[in-house]
Formats: C-alpha cells, sequence, structure tokens
C-alpha cells in the first residue's frame, strides 16, 4: 500500500513538471529578461598602442589603454558582460619580439578578457614560448581541436568552458587552424588537429546536453571564409546545431556587421569578425526571456 | 494532509532541482571603432610607457651609416638592398653552419617579396631591421643535389625578379637562356651537392621553391634573419651595396 502510495505521488510530481519547464518560477510574477552582452576582438597582434597618426590606414586607432575605457563603461552598463578573443593575440610589433606574449597577456588579463581561443600565431615563440606566459592570463586559454596531450602545454588548455552570468548559462568552445603548412613543425611540435566541424559536433552536444548552457558560443581561429572548401566558419556554422555565435579571427575580416548563417537545424547563427589590430570592438547583446512562459519561438536579430 | 505536505515538498525539491531555461529572444550586434574620441586609462598608459621608452631606446639607437637608398626594384634581376640581405646572410650564417657541418654555404637564395621596406640613406637601427624583415622567419641550410640546382636556376630564370642571391652568378642570353653559372668564383660544377642558405619560410615551399622540398640534408641554424640583420649592422659601420652583376641578362 505504502509503495503504491509513493509512486502515484512521484508520477504526480513529474507529470506537473512535463507540463512546463517553469516549475517555480510560475508563482513570480512577470518573468525577468534578461540581458547577457558579448564583447570581442580578434588579432589584436600585440598591437598595445594606437596606430600612429601618419598610418595611412588606421591613424590614430585601437591602443589597449582606450579599448580599456570603453569595455569599462559597456560592463558599467551591464555587469553581466562577457569579453573574449578570437586568437592571434602575439605578434605584430616590437612588444612581441621584445617580450615574448608577457605584455600582451598581462594587459588583457587587465582587461578581463573571459576566454580566448589560441591563434597560429601563439605558436610562434614554440609551445615553450607560449607556456612561459601562460602565468600572466588570469583566463582560460580555450581549444576544442587542438590536442596538445603529447607535448608541454597538456593540461594547460581547456576544452571548453562554462560560465554562468545573471542565471544565463553560456559555455564557450575554440576552434584552432590546420597547423600544417602554415606554422613550423618545430613550434607546434606533437600539437594535433582534429577536423573543426566533428570537434564542433562533439563540442555542442556536450554543451546543449550534458551542461545545458543557455548560450554557446565558439571562438574560432579557422577564417571566416574561403573561396576553395577550407573549412571555415560559415561552414562549421551551416554543419552544425545550437551554435548561437561564432566569433572569428585569423582570415583579418573586416565585418560591417554579424553575418547571420542558418545552421543544420535551419536556426540562425551569428558569426562575427571585427578585423584586426584591436582597431573594432565587437558588440552582440543577447536578450533572454524563460522558455514555455511566453511560448516565444522566433527571435528579433537586430545587426 | 500529510500527502498533501510531501506532494509539496515533491514539488519543491524537484522545481529547484530543475534549472530555469532560457531562450534567446532578441540580438543586437554592432562593431564599436576604437577612436581617439574614447579616452586613454591612465593605469593601463602608466604601464605600458616604461616598456614602449625601452623599446623605443633600443629600436632607435645608431648602429651604420647606409650611404644610398635602396629598395628591391633599384635593379633587374638583382638589387643594392637584396645584395645587402644575401651577402648579410652569407657573412654571419656561414660560421654558424660551418661550426655545426664542418661544410660552408654556397649560395644563399631569399625573396623578392620578403623584402618588406625600402632602406633610405643615413642612420641605420634595429627599426630599419623590424621593417625589412617583420617575420619571424630562421636560417636553414639545405643541401641540394645537381638535379635539384637546375631546378633552382630554372626558377630564377623563370621567376625573373631580383630574388636576392649571394655566392653565385648567373648571366642570361637576352632570350633567357643560361649563359654561365658560377658558384663561389667556379664554374656550376654539375656531379657534385651545393649547400643552399634560405629562410624556412621559402623551404617549406614559400613563393613556389618547391626544389627545396628535395633536399637531401637540412641543417636548421636556428637564427632569425632579423637578428641576423641586426648583428650585421652592430659589424658594419657603413652599409654601401648596389645592384651588381651577380644575377643579370647580357644584350
Amino acid at each position: 500500500m505504502k509503495r503504491r502510495h509513493f509512486i502515484k505521488q512521484s508520477a504526480a510530481a513529474s507529470a506537473f513538471l512535463a507540463a512546463g519547464s517553469f516549475g517555480l518560477s510560475a508563482f513570480s510574477a512577470n518573468p525577468k529578461r534578461k540581458h547577457i552582452t558579448i564583447l570581442h576582438t580578434n588579432d589584436t597582434h600585440s598591437r598595445l598602442d594606437p596606430f600612429p597618426a601618419n598610418d595611412a590606414r588606421f591613424a590614430n586607432k585601437g591602443g589597449v589603454a582606450r579599448r580599456a575605457i570603453l569595455i569599462e563603461n559597456i560592463r558599467k552598463e551591464n555587469p553581466s558582460t562577457l569579453l573574449l578573443d578570437a586568437g592571434d593575440f602575439f605578434q605584430g610589433t616590437p612588444y612581441f619580439n621584445f617580450y615574448g606574449g608577457e605584455l600582451e597577456l598581462k594587459f588583457m588579463s587587465m582587461l578581463g578578457y573571459d576566454a580566448a581561443t589560441i591563434g597560429n600565431h601563439e605558436f610562434d615563440n614554440g609551445l615553450e614560448g607560449l607556456l612561459a606566459h601562460l602565468p600572466k592570463a588570469n583566463f582560460p586559454l580555450v581549444s576544442s581541436n587542438y590536442d596538445f596531450t603529447n607535448t608541454i602545454l597538456d593540461g594547460y588548455i581547456k576544452k571548453y568552458i562554462t560560465l554562468e552570468k545573471d542565471g544565463i548559462k553560456i559555455g564557450i568552445f575554440g576552434l584552432g587552424v590546420k597547423l600544417e603548412g602554415l606554422v613550423t613543425k618545430k613550434l607546434f611540435q606533437e600539437t594535433k588537429y582534429y577536423n573543426p566541424i566533428e570537434i564542433s559536433q562533439d563540442m555542442t552536444k556536450i554543451l546543449k546536453e550534458q551542461e545545458q548552457c543557455d548560450l554557446i558560443i565558439c571562438l574560432s581561429h579557422i577564417g571566416y571564409s574561403y573561396e576553395n572548401d577550407t573549412v571555415s566558419d560559415i561552414r562549421v556554422a551551416e554543419a552544425t546545431r545550437n551554435i548561437d555565435l561564432i566569433i572569428g579571427g585569423h582570415t583579418h575580416t573586416f565585418l560591417p556587421k554579424p553575418v547571420v548563417v542558418k545552421n543544420k537545424e535551419n536556426k540562425e547563427v551569428l558569426i562575427n569578425q571585427v578585423g584586426f589590430a584591436g582597431i573594432n570592438l565587437g558588440r552582440i547583446d543577447f536578450y533572454f526571456e524563460e522558455k514555455g512562459i511566453e511560448s516565444r519561438d522566433s527571435k528579433t536579430i537586430l545587426v | 494532509m500529510k500527502n498533501v505536505c510531501l506532494y509539496i515538498f515533491i514539488i519543491f525539491i524537484l522545481g529547484s532541482c530543475k534549472k530555469t531555461e532560457y531562450t534567446v529572444t532578441q540580438i543586437e550586434g554592432k562593431q564599436i571603432e576604437i577612436s581617439d574620441s574614447i579616452k586613454t586609462n591612465e593605469t593601463f598608459e602608466n604601464l605600458l610607457k616604461p616598456y614602449r621608452e625601452h623599446i623605443e631606446g633600443q629600436l632607435s639607437e645608431v648602429l651604420a651609416h647606409n650611404v644610398r637608398d635602396m629598395k628591391r626594384t633599384d635593379g633587374a634581376l638583382n638589387s643594392s638592398i637584396g645584395n645587402m640581405m644575401a651577402d648579410a646572410t652569407m657573412e654571419l650564417a656561414n660560421p654558424i653552419f660551418k661550426q655545426r657541418s664542418q661544410k660552408n654555404i654556397n649560395i644563399v637564395l631569399l625573396n623578392f617579396g620578403g623584402i618588406r621596406s625600402t632602406m633610405g640613406a643615413g642612420d641605420v637601427n634595429r627599426k630599419t631591421a623590424f621593417e625589412i624583415m617583420p617575420f619571424e622567419n630562421e636560417v636553414t641550410v639545405l643541401e641540394l643535389t645537381p638535379k635539384g640546382i637546375q631546378e633552382m636556376l630554372d626558377y630564377l630564370v623563370s621567376e625573373n625578379v631580383a630574388h636576392p642571391v649571394s655566392g653565385i652568378d648567373v648571366q642570361l642570353h637576352s632570350n633567357n637562356k643560361i649563359k654561365s653559372v658560377t658558384i663561389q668564383g667556379a664554374p656550376l660544377d654539375t656531379t657534385i651537392n651545393y649547400f643552399v642558405a634560405t629562410s624556412d619560410y621559402l623551404r617549406n615551399g614559400g613563393d613556389r621553391m618547391y626544389f627545396f622540398e628535395e633536399a637531401v640534408s637540412e641543417t636548421p641554424l636556428d637564427y632569425k634573419l632579423r637578428n641576423l640583420f641586426i648583428d650585421y649592422f652592430i659589424k658594419k659601420d657603413t652599409i654601401d651595396f648596389m645592384p651588381d652583376e651577380r644575377f643579370v641578362k647580357i644584350n
């Protein structure tokens, strides 16, 4: 009798939950709209200073000290802000040649980066060169398709990370470009490269199903798009599901605005890339509502 | 009553364990230019300043004097600046190669596209080296067979630009056929291997120099070309190069 009674009760409880995932929140008055701001850079290439006044293309643009003020102001406006980088923060000015990347990582830490992925130029001083300055980074380096198992970087690089901001769970994974033919073998040593599309399929499955992320971001250094069939951000977006945003790099593409691509499930994926050298900061604002309450399946994308 | 309490309790437990699911309803995207209208963070600036000044000091220290403006296009098949780069590589890389292999570099071959800047007459400093060689490429020495050397010569003839060379003299007829080739002052010996110094970029197929892939041995020197040029400027008081007769077409 007792046992039967229990089964009946739990069945009732499950049925209640199955009716909607709102559970307790059904008691709260108006559902709170959540707002997450994603700020991003790519290919900053050791440009800690603004370009000189006589530069033909970018006179007086960029500089970490200005980026700091800009980010500070946006964080004041929305404390639920993430700052991400899509790789190649090393190499490009004598700051790198003289200090080997120490300053780039130190300033990125001061700027409050939440994560960055590994670009091909992060290998420029070899795995030793990257490892030597990693202690200067107070944020994780995320790379899902480079396998560092048989290298000195083993254990230092994250396959993916999850963060929570204002109750929204955000999953971040990283993609790196094929190293062979681009980076000298001596520099990347036994680092293994895996197909970005297959890895993205695995990562999104983990982040969506296992980690139950509300927002999935791919930090990519594979390049925006190519004329030949080289794997690119566009191809990854099209061939996968559950990615909300791809923050790209490598091709130094100045996208005038984020590009919207349909994924495998015909859902929208945003791709953005902001040129190089820290001339621009990308900003994507995501607004969330509790699932089921407003039964809104469609979303508005304003770019 | 007891049952109702339990019922509520179960709902409460399950309900609070279950994560609230959110869905994206709106996305806004834009790009913000970091222009000089944005103020400078003083903490950042003060931290960066001593590093900047140290680098500026290092880079602007005068190392040598350059007697004339040099550019990669001031000769047809060889140039003043290309000759300087190739000769500097021969002079500074050979002692290292000799120490490692007991052999001498016979030929230096760099690439025209790799000369990234002109070099004006006047003071030469480290900044000059960064300008003419912004990349991290290192010197490597490859042992080429007679077949490899022939392919290298065919490449030079077909390219018809002033790729920097040293240690080799090539004369072409006006119809682009090779008239003569000497290596280290002696006629080309088509039965022996030669040691060619180049950059790791070119060795890996850069600028379609695929003949390097057939090398029978390789000795990387772990010496960045930029550092080599800096060392060369330190070593020399005066930089004095002109286009010469090392690679020419005879009319």
